[in-house]
């Protein structure tokens, strides 16, 4: 066991070197600079941007500006291009922002998914079954900003709340509990938001698992044996069915970067995926380069992860 | 099924196509049957679109009116500051004109051409290059280069390309580069084929084994002919399910870029476009969101049932079961 997570942590880092070297060579070669972001401001003279472009190390060769970059990233003192601030700081007051969206957000995923893909696989063909597949397909193929704009809508007309934002402005004086339900409203909305898509995929995921062990001989043993309907469900059949789903643990921990730039962007969430599209604007590299890396290394963990728990939980599974 | 006599087996010819037999069970499949239908329609109302939005006055999506913005659908136009040859057809705006007095009915005709051209471009982008390292990876998998095989080498950057945070990667991509709607189409396109070839490779690795392989072998016939033209056609189920997904998920993508202000740019409408500028108008003018927005649902849904369809329809073990 031992051998085979080592095994799997070396080959996880030699990957995570090489998408180091192509994500800067991507950021790198593309076109546009830190100094072209503004071209049109007169105070920019050639020997001002020729200064900036040594501060940046930009007329380096590429395989020296990745050096520096990477000597700068673990010695903890990259700075942003923009503001010279330490990235690492940057990202993780970011960082912890996400965080809470993203728990509340995979907290409502697996809680909705599980009830409703179970449902559906136990009343197979009904009404209901139906109607949640055309559901589900129909969450799967909305824009996820389209709906955000309509629930934002709905949710401030009817309930005259504002969802924008991390805290209501103003409110800073406020009682504490007036405080505290401000910052559920603001939270749960874009949690739901980015949940949507998930309770869907993860539902029918959930149905499809369960009618394959429905199927089993030995659910119709435990049925033949005059088992409850309850028993034979969550103790027989939903066991067997989890075994996948312990490897999507893992897969869910990238979502923190991926998902989140649209939601964060309509909701205005300070949270890591906006930080990566304002960098982006700016041409921060720093910024860019880190954070893709970070999501790399929060893939290769994820994966990690899902694996070391599938080899955990299969006793079929030998190494 | 009786079985017929051992002498018989020579002449014996199946008895229904494994297309029909393919299009048999797709049929039973209602949604996906009634989403094939609408997508052909559609693809005819893009290529009509096109030819209507490109040559006839009354359809063009440029025609600016600003003293006629923001008529709601289905509004008779004020013949008084229009010229007669400026007037949509028949002299209503079916969907109503946008902020600048622009006809929806006509954008969303041009929309359609070039949304659809963004998803399938992208998406055979995608599936060109998924065949053909998947086939290689399958192909010449054992094959030594120096120290690695082709397999590892391929299946190797398949990792890492799958560890990029995707729509990370294509924002980063688009954003630096000049914004332009081939641009989009690519990075789309080459961010997208790892799917692929994980199951053109998987395909690849049993019909490597067949004989009708060792018979093309046999016969000296090129290995590119025999990956590409042997072995890909009898790869291609799995490909085609992840295609029609694809296209939809291409079109989202579109949306979301378009949303952040990296989609295609103007004057070149698409659906997510339109909804993105829309967006900004929500109070005043609903259906310049609500009309793009339900036909992205709409076509996206089609696609994909459309593709669960043929998942279903190429799975010999749902197959059977039915």
């Amino acid at each position: 066991m031992t051998a085979f997570i080592l095994r799997n942590i070396g080959q996880r880092i030699v990957l995570l070197l090489f998408i180091s070297i192509i994500s800067h060579a991507i950021v790198h070669l593309a076109p546009g600079e830190p100094s072209l972001v503004d071209p049109a401001n007169p105070r920019m003279k050639p020997e001002d941007i020729a200064r900036i472009r040594a501060a940046f190390h930009l007329d380096e060769p590429l395989h020296t500006q990745y050096l520096y970059w990477m000597r700068d990233l673990f010695s903890g003192d990259l700075r942003s291009f923009k503001d010279s601030q330490p990235v690492l700081r940057k990202i993780w007051e970011r960082f912890l922002n996400s965080l809470a969206l993203f728990l509340i957000s995979s907290l409502i995923t697996w809680c909705v998914a599980f009830p409703v893909g179970i449902q559906a696989a136990l009343k197979r063909g009904s009404l209901y079954d139906r109607s949640g597949t055309v559901l589900a397909y129909s969450m799967i193929s909305i824009p996820g900003f389209f709906l955000s704009y309509i629930c934002i809508i709905f949710i401030v007309k009817t309930f005259n709340v504002p969802v924008i934002g991390m805290r209501t402005f103003g409110l800073e004086g406020a009682d504490i509990l007036f405080r505290s339900m401000d910052r559920v409203w603001h939270l749960t909305i874009p949690a739901l938001m980015s949940a949507v898509a998930g309770v869907a995929v993860l539902s029918r995921y959930v149905r499809s698992q369960m009618l394959e062990v429905l199927d089993q001989d030995y659910i119709r043993t435990a049925r033949a044996k005059g088992l409850s309907q309850d028993v034979v469900v969550y103790r027989h059949a939903l066991r067997n069915a989890l075994l996948p789903f312990i490897t999507m643990f893992g897969l869910l921990i990238p979502g923190l970067i991926g998902g989140s730039v649209i939601f964060e962007t309509i909701f205005a969430w300070p949270g890591m995926g906006r930080l990566g599209y304002e960098a982006i604007l700016s041409r921060d590299f720093p910024v860019i380069l880190t954070l893709n890396f970070i999501s790399a290394v929060l893939v290769l963990i994820g994966t990690l992860i899902s694996d070391i728990l599938y080899a955990a939980a299969d006793p079929r599974i030998k190494f | 099924m009786d079985r017929p006599a051992t002498g018989e087996i020579e002449n014996l010819e199946p008895r229904t196509s494994l297309l029909r037999e393919h299009w048999t069970v797709f049929r039973r499949d209602k949604p996906a049957l009634a989403s094939l239908f609408f997508l052909v329609f559609l693809l005819a109302v893009a290529i009509l679109g096109k030819a209507l939005t490109e040559w006839i006055v009354v359809f063009d999506p440029r025609t600016v009116r600003l003293a006629e913005k923001f008529k709601p659908p289905l509004s008779e136009v004020s013949a008084d500051v229009n010229h007669s040859a400026d007037a949509p057809p028949f002299g209503v705006y079916l969907l109503g004109t946008d902020e600048l007095g622009r006809d929806v009915f006509a954008r969303m005709l041009e929309g359609t051409f070039v949304s659809l051209t963004v998803g399938f471009v992208a998406v055979g982008i995608s599936v060109a290059v998924g065949i053909l390292l998947g086939g290689l990876a399958g192909f010449y998998g054992r094959t030594r280069l120096l120290f690695l095989t082709v397999d590892t080498l391929i299946m190797r950057f398949v990792d890492i390309m799958l560890c990029f945070p995707t729509f990370f990667l294509i924002l980063t991509v688009v954003a630096l580069l000049p914004p332009n709607i081939y641009n989009i189409m690519i990075v789309i396109g080459l961010t997208s084929w790892m799917g692929t070839a994980r199951f053109v490779r998987a395909e690849f690795l049993t019909l490597r084994e067949q004989d009708f392989v060792a018979a093309a072998r046999s016969q000296a016939i090129p290995e590119w002919r025999i990956i590409f033209l042997h072995m890909a056609p009898n790869a291609i189920a799995p490909v085609l399910v992840s295609a029609t997904i694809g296209v939809a998920t291409a079109i989202l993508t579109e949306s979301s870029l378009s949303f952040l202000g990296f989609g295609v740019q103007p004057p070149d409408a698409t659906w997510g476009n339109i909804l993105a500028d829309g967006k900004n108008f929500i109070f005043d003018a609903p259906w310049l969101t609500f009309i793009p927005g339900f036909t992205i649902l709409f076509v996206v849904l089609a696609f994909n049932l459309c593709g669960e369809g043929l998942r279903e329809t190429f799975n010999p073990k749902l197959r059977r079961r039915r």
